[in-house]
């Protein structure tokens, strides 16, 4: 059993012929927070993706809590693991998505019960208990009834957030959760999940918000062209990089977002 | 406009109009059921099966209603499929409907967002649960629009079936407009009777829609 909670070794995945995960290697301890950020297309996403198998990658390992997932390593070699212990390992990874992908047929409430009820086996009574006390944690108590089209980005994102959190998760994957609101919805957000650092924890998160990631991250690393190029605390990378990409991405993003 | 001729056919006519509705409805139910289940059959990867389910659709959305109806009811016999009339426009009505109400639910299908089977994905549901409870919903919903215009244009092509003798609407009017020569009287009531049931068919699709797609707006009954 490893300390750590996340390891990455060696990890490469190519769509074709365009290899966007070149040798990558992390790890994430419990209770820590790592911060990815990068470029666009820097396969910062893919990286996140590939954590809890939603994208499969081609070499490499990745261990959760000391267990390889995706794949079951063999004396014949390499097999896909079986869907029924995959769905299971996925189980304690949360995630939460850019775009929300909430149900939108089904309220709040019911978007955080329906996996209590239908993954974890718990009663309605009980999912819908649990779903209340997650809303209510997220600040979203009074809109248990209402349906996703008509929140707000900033209250459908803590609604996937409850979701996720609702399956009691070892640890949370976040692939750019403020990406899509306005800069106004950002802050809700941020601070459920600066609340959720505080607690201890386990996260893994792509973001585009730097100032967040000072502030938050135990721990950033820099992705450029499917590899790690800088990693470290916060302090190190935004301020004592000897990456020129790290500082010319992160001068570019400061010209950017000062006025 | 003769009144009396057209009390005097009233039964006749009453009797045609409830032969189409059955005939509608029960190919409708028909179409509906297969072509959803082309589709189901269709998403599993097997190509030979995906090829033959295309070769079908393309054939019968390639070929007038009419000549399939007529394959049907008067091929049938030689190879030993011995139908009677009305028998055989229900039939025919499913198995035509069946290709467009499965291009519809293809598309509804189409339509659900991958974000949506990933969040899924993501928390461990079991693929038969996300197809139950998340996917099919979903596409469902997507599809009302197209499957209500899709009935009332079967609605319609049920007049078809008078070509083959089923005792429908159709049928009834062309038996009352030889019969009496009042070819003008004959079509306005037939007019008639069809609006009457598109009108439902559109009334009950409406709200169905307003129903199903409700969660766009309102508020949950369970909270």
């Amino acid at each position: 059993m490893s300390a750590m909670m996340i390891q990455i070794r060696g990890v490469s995945k190519s769509f074709g012929s365009l290899q966007v995960l070149r040798e990558v290697d992390l790890a994430v301890e419990r209770s820590q927070v790592v911060c990815l950020i990068g470029p666009s297309g820097s396969g910062k996403s893919t990286l996140l993706r590939c954590v809890n198998f939603l994208e499969s990658y081609d070499r490499g390992d990745i261990f959760i809590e000391g267990k390889l997932i995706g794949y079951r390593d063999g004396p014949a070699g390499r097999r896909p693991m079986p869907s029924g212990e995959l769905r299971g390992m996925r189980r304690e990874i949360g995630m939460v998505f850019q775009h929300f992908n909430l149900w939108p047929h089904m309220s709040a409430l019911q978007n955080v019960a329906e996996p209590l009820s239908r993954v974890r086996g718990l009663s309605t009574r009980e999912a819908d208990e649990r779903a209340h006390a997650m809303l209510k944690r997220v600040g979203l108590a009074d809109k248990a009834a209402s349906y996703p089209g008509r929140l707000s980005g900033g209250q459908q994102q803590r609604v996937a957030i409850a979701r996720a959190l609702a399956m009691q998760p070892r640890l949370m994957l976040f692939d750019e959760p403020t990406s899509a609101l306005d800069p106004e919805l950002v802050g809700e957000v941020l601070e459920v999940m600066r609340g959720l650092a505080a607690e201890g924890m386990t996260m893994l998160i792509v973001t585009h918000e730097m100032g967040f990631a000072a502030h938050v991250a135990d721990r950033i690393a820099f992705i450029d062209a499917g590899r790690i190029i800088d990693e470290g605390p916060p302090r190190q990378v935004f301020h004592e990089s000897a990456e020129p990409r790290v500082r010319q991405f992160l001068q570019t993003y400061h010209d950017r977002n000062s006025f | 406009m003769s009144l009396e001729v057209l009390w005097r056919y009233a039964p006749a006519l009453i009797g045609g109009f409830g032969v189409t509705v059955m005939c509608w409805s029960l190919g409708a139910a028909i179409g509906l059921a297969v072509g959803l289940a082309l589709t189901l059959l269709n998403r599993l990867d097997f190509a030979p099966l995906r090829w033959l389910i295309r070769a079908c659709v393309e054939t019968i959305r390639g070929t007038p209603f009419l000549m399939q109806l007529f394959l049907l009811y008067a091929g049938g016999p030689f190879i030993g499929l011995k139908l009677s009339a009305t028998a055989a426009g229900i039939i025919g009505l499913g198995a035509y409907s069946s290709a467009y109400f499965s291009e519809i639910f293809r598309a509804g299908f189409a339509s659900v967002p991958q974000g949506q089977t990933e969040a899924a994905v993501s928390v461990g549901m079991p693929p038969v649960h996300i197809f139950w409870r998340i996917t099919l919903p979903t596409a469902l919903v997507a599809t009302v629009p197209a499957i209500v215009n899709m009935l009332v244009i079967l609605s319609k092509e049920t007049v078809v079936l008078s070509i083959i003798t089923v005792p429908e609407l159709m049928y009834q009017m062309q038996t009352m407009a030889a019969e009496t020569f009042t070819a003008f009287d004959a079509i306005f009531a037939m007019a008639i009777f069809y609006w009457l049931l598109v009108e439902a068919v559109s009334r009950v699709g409406r709200r169905l829609e307003t129903r199903l797609t409700a969660y766009m707006s309102a508020e949950a009954s369970r909270a």
